[in-house]
């Protein structure tokens, strides 16, 4: 019966998700061969104390004393590949290859805001096309 | 075999049954490429300069189109004078700006906004900065029913109190409320965080998927699926720094702070149990 009890799992290791692409771990996930669950904490709130320079320009220039939306940006995993989800195209943005991943959350959620930042802000971004060809004023 | 004929006519009009694996989409992009930190289309506005607006006698569109006119033009910070109540006024902002409303805003104000910083001095009606995205928006007296519908980022506060129904659907970002909150706050919440520094209403994240719900004061009743959850130290530097941010932090600061979580217990989405419905009936 629905709505009775939580049968994903738990996320245990920071590698958890690229070590184990299909994130199948409690009896639930197993017999349907889907991970339920976010693949991060949502809730894990940022340590400032991590922040990159990039991120703290941002800040400035948009005249925020904190990261404001970005607070809920983590680095997810996509394929068993670290990726971040893009809002704006509803979809997972992969992290190239040669970024080297920290061994902690934090940090790589800090790595997740700015990739995702400058993918947004850079021309190539779908938006940019989509806005092009949609917009009204 | 009426039910064969409903499936041929979706199958002609290009519905399938397919499974929902999502699409992959090639974009080339190089992290080195982009140094900027504005969208490519955004104006380029400076905060210190500075104009007013009077719309005493200009309806929400006028008002609205004049705002992007005066984007264009560089302006960074805009005050509005007599808004009136008026409904819509300051929505679809995808800008840097410091915006100031003097008096009070109708139902929708400063919707789907990404990016500026507002300042109302005055209440606010239904629906304030729904899907509002990015920015900050700061209330000084009340706000009415379903504050922060659908909020996906940023800041929106409200140094008074709320009515009912507050961020339902909340996908992301802070709502904060100096005040007291109403029934069903946080109803089918899915991600971000909610502050009460008063009292909460009958319900509170009723049906809540995720995020986090923190109450200074008494709540009256949860909602199905909301459950208490531990404040840790995480919890109480983030409620402290936030709330500074907006001198809002209580004298007695946060740790008589309850924290609402989800229960998971309606954490039932894979792709098996519609096929597994569609056998029991």
């Amino acid at each position: 019966m629905a709505g009775t009890s939580y049968k994903g799992s738990e996320i245990t290791d920071v590698d958890q998700f690229i070590n184990d692409e299909d994130g199948l771990a409690s009896d639930r996930e197993k017999e349907i061969g889907q991970h339920i669950g976010y693949r991060y904490d949502v809730n894990l709130v940022p340590d400032y104390d991590r922040i990159t320079p990039y991120l703290t320009r941002y800040m400035e220039t948009m005249g925020w004393d904190d990261l404001n939306w970005l607070e809920d940006i983590h680095m997810g995993y996509e394929e068993g590949r670290p990726a971040v989800f893009d809002r704006n195209i509803n979809g997972w943005v992969s992290i190239p290859e040669d970024v080297v991943m920290p061994d902690n959350q934090q940090d790589r959620d800090m790595v997740a805001r700015e990739m995702l930042l400058k993918f947004q802000m850079s021309p190539n971004h779908p938006l940019v096309q989509l806005r092009d060809a949609y917009r009204k004023f | 075999m009426a039910g064969l004929e409903t499936e041929g006519r979706s199958h002609d009009m290009g519905l399938h049954n397919e499974q929902l694996s999502g699409r992959k989409m090639q974009t080339f992009f190089s992290p080195d490429d982009s140094e900027n930190v504005v969208y490519p289309w955004a104006y380029d506005v400076d905060f210190n300069k500075r104009t007013e607006i009077d719309m005493a006698d200009l309806t929400p569109t006028e008002v609205n189109i004049k705002i992007r006119e005066l984007m264009a033009e560089g302006y960074g910070s805009i005050v509005i004078k007599n808004p009136g109540s008026r409904h819509s006024i300051g929505v679809g902002i995808l800008n840097k700006l410091n915006i100031t409303y003097e008096g009070s805003l109708g139902y929708f104000g400063c919707g789907l906004i990404d990016g500026p910083n507002v300042r109302i001095n005055g209440r606010v009606g239904w629906s304030c900065a729904e899907n509002m995205m990015a920015g900050t928006v700061v209330v000084e007296k009340n706000a009415g029913s379903t504050f922060g519908a659908a909020i996906r980022g940023g800041d929106l506060v409200c140094k008074g109190s709320v009515g009912s129904r507050t961020g339902i659907d909340q996908k992301g970002g802070s709502i904060i409320v100096g005040g007291d909150t109403g029934a069903l706050t946080g109803f089918m919440m899915q991600r971000g965080r909610m502050v009460f520094c008063g009292n909460a209403g009958k319900n509170l994240g009723d049906s809540m998927y995720d995020g986090t719900i923190f109450v200074g004061g008494e709540i009256q009743s949860l909602g199905v699926d909301a459950v208490h959850g531990e404040l840790n130290d995480v919890d109480r530097a983030w409620l402290t720094r936030k709330l500074k941010l907006y001198d809002m932090l209580p004298e007695k600061g946060v740790d008589h702070f309850t924290k609402i979580v989800a229960g998971r217990q309606l954490w039932n989405y894979d792709n098996l149990e519609p096929h597994e419905k569609k056998i029991v009936l």
